[in-house]
């Protein structure tokens, strides 16, 4: 194989593959800014598909919250230097009605923004809050709100999903709830896995094999549940078709990541972002990133030799110890690719609180780099460490997306507001 | 008309209170000698010391600059178990190794210290040590071969409670904790329990209670009113890495201080330890600084212990006997007490503590032969001879061990839920079903102790999900609680890893909070 150096160049460049770099590449898309983006896309199919806001105020109140509108209010008394208080409400909601509208137009239709949270379920048959959610899961959530008889359905062979365990922890709460198990066609025997059933699902005679299935196993209800295995790449017509077929209404419950609907949108996001415009190079990282003259150079390689991207403008959205935007170690958590100053505990021992569990979260977990109100990170000094450079998602400080039930909101907000000032310096 | 809940009464003919390793091999050692017994424990099996050590067999020359008997003790009894415990060891050998800043003086002597203990003791060269053990620093100056050994006590315990049930009718309770003994005519009448689960109390009646409860004996002697039963805690952090760094026991060849024991357990290494006098042992858990100085010291030897992932941190309590005095816990004696509390008044009561790992069958032959003898039975210990028995239930905690009989098995219907340590369906069938202390609704900590389930890297934040929906779907798990048998399981996984969360670790940490709190919410379930 002939390497060849290959020389890119773009207006902004995206350093990260989560989803707020995605977000980010998707409204740069809006406003016609010519966009690279780079990173390992493996974490977004750690997401369930669900699209957070905010879900809690923790560490003030340990329950849920309603109304995530009215929730960013009371985060501004408390926690004003949190991303999403340094962002307008309008914009927000604006990032959220574009992000989900551009993946219904996608293939992945979601319910769009609303005033509250919606409640929706978990492979363990809790609850949490959520803003928006993929039409396959909508029908759960109201079919929970309204107790309709509904049966939820999982299938030999499919470790981790087990619908008694669904009914066991929701019966008190949903009555009419119950539990089936059937065999998925063709797949009698072994271990099965949700990726292969789902993709199986885009076959028109498996559809109808199952179909026939469900019927039986859904006796009475009008409503079934079933692990998220409608289809990889058009999971709205798996579902209509399924529904046509059964006479029932389908809904689809997440399973443990990595789980189909990540993987739906990581490959929705790696095959038409390429096709609308982006330079996207998946699976790799960025070895360097110098800031020049009006711009930075990013420098990276592949199995096919070394790529240089010239760019007016980055995003760095490289996330946190998952992705790899934070590095922690022995002495304290660093920024690995620009050594940037991390706002972080004072030492080690402050990091973890003693229960795990505990509701208030970790300090460590509110660790991340600093901005100025134009999202750009700051340097040792508290000075931008570029005019050029912004950054976007959970590597940001002051915020605890885990507790917060916030991660695609901050994500997905942030996105927004860096992609705003990237117009702003571009012009 | 409410009625008074019938109070449970048990009857027993000895009475152990403590289910680490020595409780566990007294069980064994009275069944072999045809004595019936029943043995408790607060918590679980090896909930104490005998769960938080290195998993070391001592070849005794640990203890030679500062306690011969022990020393000597270790010698012998690690030879036995060698021979009557070998599904439970691994033959490992060991190396004392000396760096640069070390005193060579007591590096020199050496091999001449073992002598005395009868302990062989092999000089060999620093370029054959670093053959042996290609980590060990390039500032070795002086190494030597001892006849260590590694021993899974979770197992050793497991094991000698299944051959106890197996030979009479003797049984484990676990969470059974004593709350207080009423005596009568210098002799203890009964003792009254609480079932910490179910929050009921239980009365025991026996001929003879054993009090072996390691640390804790100090405790349960003073609710039988004696006084004579003094111990000093010293506890211990260690950590596990995520690989096996060494094959050999790596000891450092200095009088004994903190990180200076590396030893490979099955498929990772445990470093320690640090020795600090505590008071309390309830709240005994890692701290930072305690990690950092183990890394420390440990790197001295083997240097990658300074850029190595651990996987987990734990601590453990030595009680030492109290009449060891001087400054430094690790001089006390290392040698154990038998107390027949005759001067307390007392003739069917009986207290072993102090002691270690390695002498934990000896510990319980001395208490059986006074026990027997109290109770007119004069039949012979036979543990040194007798073979431990394998039993199915108790093979779970080997590690590397379950892949094995997974692929052995070749059932496709027997699916994997642990997937770093690779424990199948059948492997929690068969711990829920037949394993010492298997109950109904079993925790997964004390599916954990009888497995290696969430000992790999992922520290069960993916297992501990997949083993609970799968007790939910056996019908184990019913409702809610299950909610929280998940909830503590993370929580007490946590209690390791918390004080070792850098580089990997730190992602799978990130990833575990995501799935447990971000997305069940077990930091927000009610526990009624």
């Amino acid at each position: 194989m002939i390497e060849e150096d290959r020389n890119f160049t773009a207006e902004l460049a995206v350093i990260g593959t989560g989803l707020a770099g995605f977000a980010a590449s998707i409204f740069a898309l809006k406003r016609d800014i010519k966009t690279a983006q780079i990173g390992n896309t493996g974490a977004v199919a750690y997401t369930t598909g669900y699209l957070d806001l905010l879900g809690s105020l923790s560490p003030d109140y340990p329950s849920s919250i309603e109304d995530p509108w009215q929730g960013i209010e009371q985060l501004k008394d408390s926690h004003p230097g949190h991303p999403l208080c340094r962002i307008p409400k309008t914009d927000i909601f604006t990032a959220f009605e574009q992000f989900t509208s551009f993946l219904g137009e996608c293939g992945i239709t979601y319910t769009p923004p609303e005033k509250s949270n919606i409640r929706v379920l978990t492979p363990a048959g809790t609850l949490k809050p959520t803003l928006c959610v993929p039409s396959t899961m909508k029908v759960g959530s109201t079919a929970f709100s309204q107790k309709e008889p509904c049966v939820i359905i999982d299938f030999k062979g499919l470790k981790g999903f087990s619908s008694r365990q669904v009914v066991a922890n929701l019966k008190d709460k949903w009555p009419k709830l119950s539990s089936r198990r059937v065999e998925f066609p063709d797949m009698a025997s072994g271990e099965i896995y949700p990726e292969v059933m789902a993709r199986s699902l885009e076959v028109p005679a498996t559809r109808e094999k199952l179909a026939k299935i469900l019927v039986e196993a859904a006796e009475d209800a009008k409503i079934i549940g079933l692990p998220a295995i409608l289809g990889m790449h058009t999971p709205d017509l798996v579902r209509e078709k399924m529904e046509q077929l059964t006479g029932l209404q389908i809904f689809e419950i997440p399973t443990m990541p990595p789980s189909v609907p990540g993987i739906r949108l990581r490959e929705m996001f790696e095959q038409l972002l390429p096709q609308k415009g982006v330079i996207l190079i998946p699976q790799q990282k960025v070895d360097k990133l110098v800031f020049i003259e009006d711009g930075a150079q990013l420098s990276l390689s592949d199995s096919f030799g070394p790529i240089t991207i010239h760019s007016k403008s980055v995003i760095l959205a490289t996330g946190r110890f998952l992705s790899g935007g934070l590095e922690a170690s022995i002495d304290g958590v660093s920024e690995p690719l620009l050594n940037l100053p991390v706002t972080q505990p004072a030492s080690r021992r402050k990091w973890y609180r003693e229960k795990y569990t505990d509701y208030r979260g970790h300090s460590v977990n509110s660790a991340g780099i600093e901005v100025d109100s134009s999202f750009r990170p700051l340097d040792s000094r508290g000075q931008p460490y570029s005019k050029n450079l912004f950054a976007a998602g959970v590597i940001l400080a002051h915020q605890d997306w885990i507790r917060g039930r916030c991660g695609a909101g901050v994500a997905i907000a942030t996105a927004y507001k860096a992609v705003e000032e990237v117009e702003k310096l571009l012009t | 008309m409410t009625q008074k809940p019938k109070e449970q009464r048990i009857e027993t003919e000895v009475l152990i209170i403590g289910a680490g390793v020595t409780g566990a091999g007294i069980m064994r050692d009275l069944a072999l000698r045809g004595v019936q017994s029943l043995l408790i424990d607060r918590k679980d099996l090896c909930a104490g010391a005998s769960g938080g050590n290195h998993g070391l067999l001592h070849s005794g020359s640990r203890y030679i600059s500062s306690d011969l008997h022990s020393a000597i003790e270790c010698r012998e009894e690690s030879t036995i178990l060698k021979h009557v415990a070998s599904q439970c060891i691994e033959e490992t050998g060991g190396l004392f190794v000396a760096v640069e800043g070390d005193d060579p003086g007591f590096a020199e002597n050496f091999a001449a210290l073992c002598q005395p203990a009868g302990i062989a003791c092999d000089q060999i060269s620093c370029a054959d040590a670093k053959k042996l053990e290609p980590l060990l620093s390039d500032r070795l100056f002086k190494a030597y071969r001892v006849p260590d050994a590694t021993i899974d006590p979770f197992r050793l315990a497991l094991l000698n409670v299944a051959h106890a049930q197996m030979l009479n009718n003797s049984s484990f309770r676990p969470h059974t904790e004593i709350l207080l003994f009423t005596v009568k005519d210098g002799k203890i009448e009964s003792a009254t329990c609480r079932d910490n689960r179910t929050n009921t109390t239980l009365t025991i009646y026996a001929k003879q209670y054993i009090n072996a409860g390691g640390a804790w004996a100090m405790n349960i002697a003073q609710l039988a009113g004696c006084k004579d039963v003094s111990l000093l805690y010293s506890k211990g952090t260690l950590l596990v890495s995520h690989d096996r760094l060494t094959t050999h026991v790596i000891n450092r060849l200095r009088p004994p201080g903190d990180g200076d024991i590396l030893v490979p357990g099955g498929t990772v290494s445990v470093l320690g330890t640090t020795s600090i006098r505590v008071d309390d042992l309830e709240t005994v858990k890692p701290t930072v600084a305690e990690i950092d100085i183990n890394v420390r010291e440990g790197a001295a030897m083997i240097p990658t212990l300074a850029a190595a992932r651990y996987i987990r941190a734990f601590s453990g309590v030595r009680p030492l006997l109290q009449s060891a005095g001087g400054s430094d816990d690790r001089e006390a004696t290392r040698g154990f007490a038998l107390l027949d509390h005759s001067t307390q008044n007392l003739s069917n009561f009986s207290t072993i503590t102090g002691g270690k790992l390695t002498t934990y069958r000896l510990m319980a032959e001395k208490t059986c032969d006074l026990v027997a003898e109290r109770l007119n039975n004069s039949e012979p210990c036979q543990t040194h001879i007798t073979p431990l028995p394998d039993e199915e239930s108790c093979k779970w905690t080997e590690p590397g061990a379950s892949p094995k009989y997974w692929y052995k098995a070749n059932d496709p219907e027997d699916m994997i839920l642990c997937e770093c340590e690779m424990v199948p369906q059948s492997a929690i069938d068969e711990i829920v079903k037949d394993a010492p202390g298997a109950e109904k609704e079993m925790t997964l900590k004390a599916i954990a102790l009888r497995s290696r389930a969430g000992k790999g890297p992922c520290q069960g934040s993916f297992c501990g999900i997949r083993i609970a929906s799968y007790l939910y779907d056996q019908g184990h798990y019913h409702d809610t609680t299950g909610l929280i048998h998940m909830r503590d399981f993370f929580n007490e996984r946590f209690k390791g890893t918390r004080t070792v969360t850098w580089g990997l670790q730190a992602a799978q940490m990130e990833l575990a909070e995501a799935l447990h709190c971000g997305l069940l919410g077990l930091d927000n379930i009610n526990d009624d």
